[in-house]
């Protein structure tokens, strides 16, 4: 991808996850998370990975989020008040945050990567990446379906009242 | 570079040209049908400057302009932003999804071959699920930003019916999927010019027609209307999540629901009916079963192509007010049982029958 773009699409990125944590309102942070998801598709889209840009919309903008807005809208949540967590907390929060940036400075100050761990063409799309989902990555693509199944079931243990 | 760039824009131009003219078309057919059903003549009394000579049509050039100057009202605690930006984030997803719609095969012109179809994505399928997935957020965001009882009823339900009926209507297109092998649409609609014994084309009705009908259905639902307008539903809710609204905003949200309609007709069209196949009709020109051969240039096939799949898309734009002036209007228990409980097994049998079918013959159908 043309390196401006990338910086912009990243920028608007931060910008809009910053909005999802910094907005008073609840639906407003849940639609700066639906942006931040919408752009980071447009990001996989320059990477050519267009089968994972159209899942992360259909899965996380298109439906995740839609029920989180609803869960909000049903508890009809105002304005929240602005608090700080405890103090505890924030430094526990401060020192990982900043570990993590200085260990992200440390990496991106090395040399580049070597030219072979670069893709070839067609990397991500569908055909190449089912491929690989259903033969080298079978076993962990078949125990995440089971963990899932298993969140439904638990879903619907709690939803029903009595189990009769 | 400069010519790439203005076929790329005039293709896109095209198929936004396509939609929004078959769109009108609809609300002509939206009005005269529900004439027609209700033994009524219909609108006829629009006078512009004096001149209501051509009856309904005056009336579809003056609905328009009558919306556009009236009054734009916000309510009291209204959410200035979302407020304004909902009806545009309803049309905006349903318009985009026009992208993918193959309109024609090839057109030859001065030794260049310009592929029919505004973007040609290996993931057409899932983009128009994707596309279809946003337009939820005009409905929920404009129930919400409205600050009224009615309007935020109306959203939820929007949303609740519309990730409902996405589920179904995807695992239709899982079958569609299986038997072209493909999720490109234009390359869809090219493997249904192939012939069946000699002579049949191989439209995906004739593999897909349980998918077609729950395609059908869901779509109908997506496109929220009766007999699936739950979330207007006139008599319980005023007008649901628009009801607040007016003007030129209330304009655009009777747009999405007209290109929604038009929407679900091309994508029908594009799976099930071949798209902008003709039988028999090849590059070349008609080669038919007996034999006889008519060769054409290419710019004629081409509009012979693009002819076909307006009019598919016109008879099932047609079918789908049909539907919606004869039916009356679901419960809310009944819109969520027939998602649910109706057509998710039924696509969920169709998905494992049509994988069977596919693994027997050999990979492909």
């Amino acid at each position: 991808m043309i390196a401006p773009l990338f910086v912009l699409l990243a920028l608007l990125t931060v910008a809009a996850s910053l909005v999802v944590v910094l907005h008073r309102n609840p639906v407003y942070s849940a639609l700066g998370l639906v942006t931040t998801l919408f752009l980071l598709a447009v990001l996989f889209v320059g990477l050519d990975a267009h089968l994972v840009a159209a899942l992360q919309i259909i899965v996380y903008a298109g439906a995740i989020v839609v029920l989180f807005l609803f869960v909000i809208m049903l508890l009809n949540l105002q304005v929240e008040p602005r608090t700080l967590a405890p103090a505890p907390l924030v430094v526990t929060g401060a020192v990982l945050g900043g570990a993590l940036g200085v260990a992200t400075l440390g990496v991106l100050g090395r040399d580049p990567l070597p030219l072979a761990a670069v893709v070839g063409p067609g990397y991500g799309g569908t055909e190449p990446l089912a491929e690989r989902l259903f033969t080298a990555y079978i076993v962990p693509f078949e125990l995440t379906s089971v963990l899932l199944l298993v969140a439904i079931i638990g879903a619907v243990v709690l939803g029903k009242k009595r189990l009769s | 570079m400069g010519v790439e760039v203005a076929i790329a824009a005039a293709k896109a131009g095209f198929v936004l040209f396509l939609a929004l003219q078959v769109m009108g078309l609809g609300v002509f057919f939206e009005r005269k049908v529900s004439a027609v059903i209700q033994d009524r003549i219909g609108a006829n009394r629009a006078a512009i400057f004096g001149f209501a000579g051509l009856g309904l049509v005056n009336t579809l050039v003056a609905d328009p302009i009558k919306f556009l100057l009236k009054e734009d009202v916000r309510p009291a605690g209204a959410d200035r932003l979302l407020y304004t930006l909902a009806p545009v984030l309803s049309v905006l997803p349903a318009l985009a999804a026009f992208a993918v719609m193959p309109f024609g095969d090839v057109l030859e012109l001065e030794g260049r071959t310009v592929n029919l179809q505004a973007a040609a994505l290996n993931v057409g399928v899932l983009y128009i699920l994707a596309m279809a997935s946003l337009g939820v957020y005009g409905v929920v965001l404009a129930g919400w930003a409205s600050n009224n009882r009615w309007s935020l009823l109306g959203g939820i339900r929007g949303s609740a019916q519309m990730i409902s009926y996405e589920i179904a209507m995807g695992l239709a297109l899982v079958g569609i999927v299986l038997t072209y092998d493909t999720l490109d649409l234009q390359e869809m609609a090219r493997r249904q010019g192939e012939l069946l014994w000699g002579w049949l084309p191989a439209w995906g009705v004739l593999y897909q027609p349980l998918g077609l009908v729950i395609f059908l259905v869901a779509g109908i639902a997506e496109s929220k209307r009766i007999p699936f307008d739950l979330p207007e539903s006139e008599s319980e809710l005023v007008s649901g999540y628009f009801t607040e609204y007016s003007g030129a905003k209330h304009l655009m949200f009777m747009m999405a629901d007209f290109v929604e309609v038009v929407l679900v007709a091309a994508l029908a069209a594009t799976f099930f009916f071949g798209g902008w196949q003709v039988p028999w009709l090849g590059r070349e020109g008609f080669a038919f079963p007996w034999g006889q051969q008519l060769p054409l240039p290419s710019l004629a096939v081409a509009l012979l192509q693009v002819t076909a799949f307006m009019l598919k898309v016109i008879v099932l734009t047609f079918f789908q007010i049909v539907v919606r002036w004869t039916l009356p209007r679901f419960r809310y228990d009944q819109l969520m049982r027939l998602g649910w409980k109706g057509l998710l097994p039924v696509a969920l049998l169709n998905v494992v029958v049509t994988a069977t079918v596919v693994l027997l013959a050999g990979g492909r159908a």
